[in-house]
């Protein structure tokens, strides 16, 4: 009782009763390690001393915030439509023009402050078909099939929503692999689905092995009902780019244990080791003949954030879904009108993104420039991490294929180990806390994505420009010998 | 109402259309969560694929008593021709591409305020990720907006969670309170009439709907003994833990009087209920003794013990308003009087989340802080609004509509005489949406029946959105006019 004698009462809301499955989800890539790094930002800011002048942030795979501009042409038509007075200005190049009337066309009111339609603009999803009908050697793309999203991301927590019941036994099992993008499991934890980890094998370069799916799967029928299988290729965080063998291997495999595939292929340009190659998972099942295609049931999934774009502030995507029996696809259709539609300018994007300058088109140097000036700078970062941290003792490194990132394997001393379990954190998250606070790099400790038993890791982004992404390897690299030292 | 169950829903392979798929194994898709299934499909669905149809038909050629097809059911301004205000957009565009900058002849406070949104980025580029609570610089200037509007009631901007709008930000919290393993069900309370999203994204979740009716007699006004009703009757069928209200309203144009809220909040805070407050539509206000004022307003005046104990959520968006951006998602939801450890997973459940696109950022900023009187953007920015189309509704016999004080939409009552209900029957039609594909059919208008939205048994509404140009409505209310008087007549 207070003090006027008004009872005091609990909250209405508490931790006790709010929903479980929320209490479970974790997210990694903005987990503590980065409310450290925005704090120790703070401080600098303030003008407190450290040991660097800035935190560089290499968790995140953000392209924009580490320097990479932006392509012209997508620029210049969404500014077009964002203010289409614009229109009348010669200095905007006429294919620029020409793309930004042909979407604003078909806005309610020509505005992009219009709503859509839940599934997304009709004449976009018709070009995304065409790109990927064109990216898949001339496989039919129908556009019904097609659905934008506010990002990869709300497409595949979409998908799992749909996908995810049952009670107790039969609850939804979903596999995904270990390591894996933390969406995944926060996504799962969140709709209280069951984890089916399978681990991909950092010795053959992360590639994916069929037994071992086979391993999870039976085990996991003990307790669950199996229904989903989840991919990324190119993958996150480990940059491996699968071959065409391995994608038919699962394939047959989701085939044969009747799984739902769904393939996020959002790193689908950003390819850069020889020899490897990206191949669609709809464009290898199609390959497949009629047993398969008519059969497995997929989606795949893209968006604007990564590639040679890496507009993660507009939140496009997309996915496309196979073999979806029609009913189901009533349900997915209702499902997305929940949240009303995907953000336009992100639609807008999305449509330049897979409608891009043609060679007789005023843009097109320009723009090619562009990509190919982002693309190849990634691929000599992604051979320069991989050299570096191959020559420090105690870091080995898996070459970085595809995607954006790295994820060395780091051999801790057992002190360090000791260490950490006393200050109550996990071995990895104590070496990159002590590396943000000795040298200002936020990393993500593998802890964070997942990685086998008594091992080791972190993900760091190959994305900073290349003359200070020398200096953090460097930095890095330095700040390992000390540690060992320390430790031994 | 029932007993938290979850079922698995097994289609019949051969109910579903290819042909092939009836003599091969059940499609793995056939078992889909329940809560996707129970969310009910539009009747707008059916009114849309004739519209649909009809479009077709006109731009073959095929001849109508009407040139274009006028669709008014959605809450989306600018489809409605309504123009983006010009300095929302210059400011966007020069964000987008900053060379506009430069080369332009853009406004003054344009270019300044384009330029300090971007220098908030990371990397000074809108295409890089928002952190998942935003821009620290702008939510603070939303918290002092927000202050602003509710005279000075304090604002603490880490209280404010962006989102790509402010269904999105209300399935998040919606989320939270819903807890599928208790013994019940979670219910909350929804009113009828209610828009459409809401009831979708409570049944998406698994919640249970418990319906409070509004006195539509009285202006649609919210009664306390409804409520009480209401929460009685959800005893032992399901745990009542939320109430929800919407104000303005939607799909009724009432805006609450301080008593009444302050009637709710005291109900809140007796049955010891979540208040979910919607207040999209605090920028649309017309009654000339209307005024908005915020449900977080009026609990601080009403003092302790509510002030400092009745837990509270408030949603706002750049879909309505003035800005009408519907199409850029963007929202924020505020939070008052969290237990801070919940507030704590609200926050990792974003950062998982973490979708809201920069320019529906920036436009929260852009909308809250609009250009001031001085500044070279002002005279164009204001904008004045006035509603009179219930008026018109009102005065055709058939129709009987309350006054619109404040929100988009017009929701007259319609007296259907009844050989029409009778024929709609027949026609296997609810009787309003039955209305509705007529005036479709006759005089081009996309209306949506009432039954989208719940109504008393034995009445019958229609809603159509005045957030449209004068043009629109203009014609909206002839052809309307027009039809309706024929109907009646036709089935009198």
């Amino acid at each position: 009782y207070s003090l006027n004698g008004v009872p005091c009462r609990g909250k209405v809301l508490t931790v006790d009763n709010m929903n479980p499955n929320v209490k479970r989800v974790e997210y990694a890539v903005r987990g503590p390690i980065v409310q450290r790094a925005v704090q120790i930002e703070k401080e600098l800011r303030e003008g407190v001393k450290k040991p660097f002048t800035e935190v560089i942030k290499a968790n995140i795979g953000d392209a924009h915030a580490m320097g990479q501009k932006p392509i012209t042409f997508l620029r210049q038509v969404l500014a077009l439509c964002s203010y289409p007075e614009l229109l009348e200005d010669n200095k905007f190049p006429e294919d620029a023009k020409k793309r930004a009337q042909r979407i604003l066309g078909a806005c309610g009111g020509h505005s992009i402050g219009a709503y859509s339609a839940s599934q997304g603009i009709e004449c976009v999803r018709q070009d995304v078909a065409r790109y990927i009908e064109k990216r898949d050697g001339g496989i039919p793309s129908n556009p019904d099939n097609i659905y934008l999203s506010t990002g990869a991301s709300d497409a595949i927590v979409t998908m799992l929503k749909l996908l995810v019941c049952g009670e107790g036994r039969d609850r939804t099992g979903v596999m995904i692999s270990i390591p894996q993008y933390p969406l995944y499991s926060a996504a799962l934890a969140d709709l209280g689905a069951v984890q089916i980890s399978y681990y991909l094998d950092e010795e053959k370069c992360w590639s994916l092995d069929v037994a071992e799916l086979r391993r999870a799967l039976n085990a996991a029928r003990q307790h669950c009902n199996p229904r989903v299988l989840c991919i990324i290729n190119p993958g996150n965080p480990t940059g491996q780019v699968q071959s065409r063998q391995c994608i038919e291997d699962v394939i047959r495999f989701a085939k044969e244990e009747h799984l739902f595939l769904m393939a996020d292929e959002v790193y689908q340009d950003n390819v850069y080791a020889e020899g490897c190659k990206f191949h669609s998972f709809k464009k290898v099942l199609f390959e497949m003949g009629p047993e398969y295609s008519s059969t497995v049931e997929m989606a795949s999934f893209h968006s604007t954030s990564k590639c040679y774009m890496g507009e993660c502030g507009f939140r496009g995507g997309y996915m496309e879904v196979i073999n979806m029996d029609p009913e189901v696809k009533t349900q997915l259709t209702k499902l997305v009108s929940v949240r009303l539609c995907p953000p336009v300018p992100g639609q807008a994007l999305l449509d330049l993104v897979v409608n891009p300058p043609q060679p007789d088109e005023p843009s097109y140097i320009t723009f090619m420039k562009e990509r190919t000036a982002v693309l190849s700078a990634l691929a000599e970062k992604a051979r320069l991490t991989e050299q570096t941290f191959n020559a420090v003792p105690g870091i080995t490194c898996n070459p970085v294929q595809g995607a954006m990132y790295t994820f060395p394997r780091i051999t801790l001393p057992e002190k360090a180990i000791d260490k950490a379990k006393e200050e109550g954190k996990v071995p990895d998250m104590y070496y990159c806390m002590r590396l943000l606070e000795e040298e200002g790099i936020c990393l993500v400790p593998g802890s964070g994505f997942g990685q086998r038993e008594g091992t080791f890791h972190f993900r760091m982004t190959i994305l900073p420009p290349t003359e200070k992404l020398k200096v953090v390897l460097q930095k890095i690299r330095d700040f390992h010998v000390r540690f060992t030292q320390e430790f031994s | 109402l029932s007993v938290n169950k979850a079922h698995i829903s097994k289609l019949h392979p051969c109910m579903s259309l290819t042909p092939f798929n009836c003599t091969r194994e059940m499609s793995v898709l056939q078992e889909i969560s329940q809560n996707v299934r129970s969310i009910k499909q539009l009747e707008y669905a059916v009114l849309a694929r004739r519209a649909n149809q009809i479009q077709k038909e006109l731009s073959q050629g095929v001849r109508k008593p009407y040139k274009e097809l006028i669709d008014v059911c959605w809450g989306d301004p600018h489809s409605m021709d309504v123009k983006p205000l010009t300095f929302v957009r210059q400011v966007l565009a020069a964000c987008v591409y900053p060379e506009l900058m430069s080369s332009h002849k853009l406004p003054l406070d344009v270019r300044q305020r384009a330029q300090w949104l971007l220098g908030r980025c990371d990397g000074g580029s809108v295409g890089s990720y928002l952190a998942p609570t935003g821009i620290p610089e702008i939510v603070q200037r939303m918290s002092e907006s927000i202050r602003s509007r509710d005279g000075g009631v304090p604002c603490n901007p880490d209280n404010i969670f962006i989102s790509p709008g402010s269904q999105w930000s209300l399935t998040n919290i919606i989320q939270v309170l819903v807890n599928n393993e208790a013994p019940l069900r979670t219910g909350i309370l929804t009113p009828v009439p209610c828009h459409v999203t809401t009831i979708m994204s409570i049944k998406s979740l698994g919640a249970a709907v418990i319906p409070y009716f509004l006195s539509e007699e009285h202006g649609w006004a919210l009664q306390v003994e409804e409520l009480q009703r209401a929460l009685e009757s959800a005893k032992g069928g399901c745990n009542p833990v939320a109430l929800y209200v919407i104000n303005p309203g939607n799909p009724a144009g009432y805006v609450q009087s301080r008593k009444s809220i302050q009637e709710v909040i005291q109900f809140a805070s007796e049955k010891r209920l979540f208040l979910l407050a919607d207040e999209v539509y605090q920028d649309c206000v017309y009654g000339k003794n209307s005024e908005f004022v915020s449900y977080k307003r009026v609990l601080a005046e009403m003092g302790p013990p509510f002030s400092d104990t009745v837990e509270l959520a408030s949603f706002h968006s750049v879909s309505k308003g003035f800005m009408g951006e519907c199409g850029l998602r963007g929202g924020y939801v505020e939070l008052v009087n969290l237990d801070p450890n919940v507030v704590k997973y609200i926050f990792n459940l974003i950062c998982k989340d973490s979708t809201t696109p920069v320019l529906a950022h920036f436009a929260m900023d852009l909308m809250m802080n609009p250009p001031r009187p001085g500044d070279p953007s002002y005279p164009l920015y204001n904008q004045v609004r006035n509603a009179t189309a219930h008026e018109v509704v009102n005065s055709l016999p058939g129709f009987s509509c309350q006054p619109v004080e404040g929100g988009a939409f017009v929701f007259p009552r319609v007296f259907l005489p009844p050989r029409a209900i009778q024929k709609a029957k027949e026609e296997g039609m609810q009787p309003d949406t039955f209305y509705c594909m007529r005036l479709l059919e006759e005089m081009g208008v996309l209306v949506s029946p009432g039954c989208e939205y719940g109504q008393k048994e034995g009445t019958y509404h229609i809603r159509f959105c005045i957030m449209a140009s004068q043009d629109i409505i203009d014609q909206v209310l002839k052809r309307l006019t027009t039809f309706h008087t024929k109907f009646m007549k036709d089935f009198s």
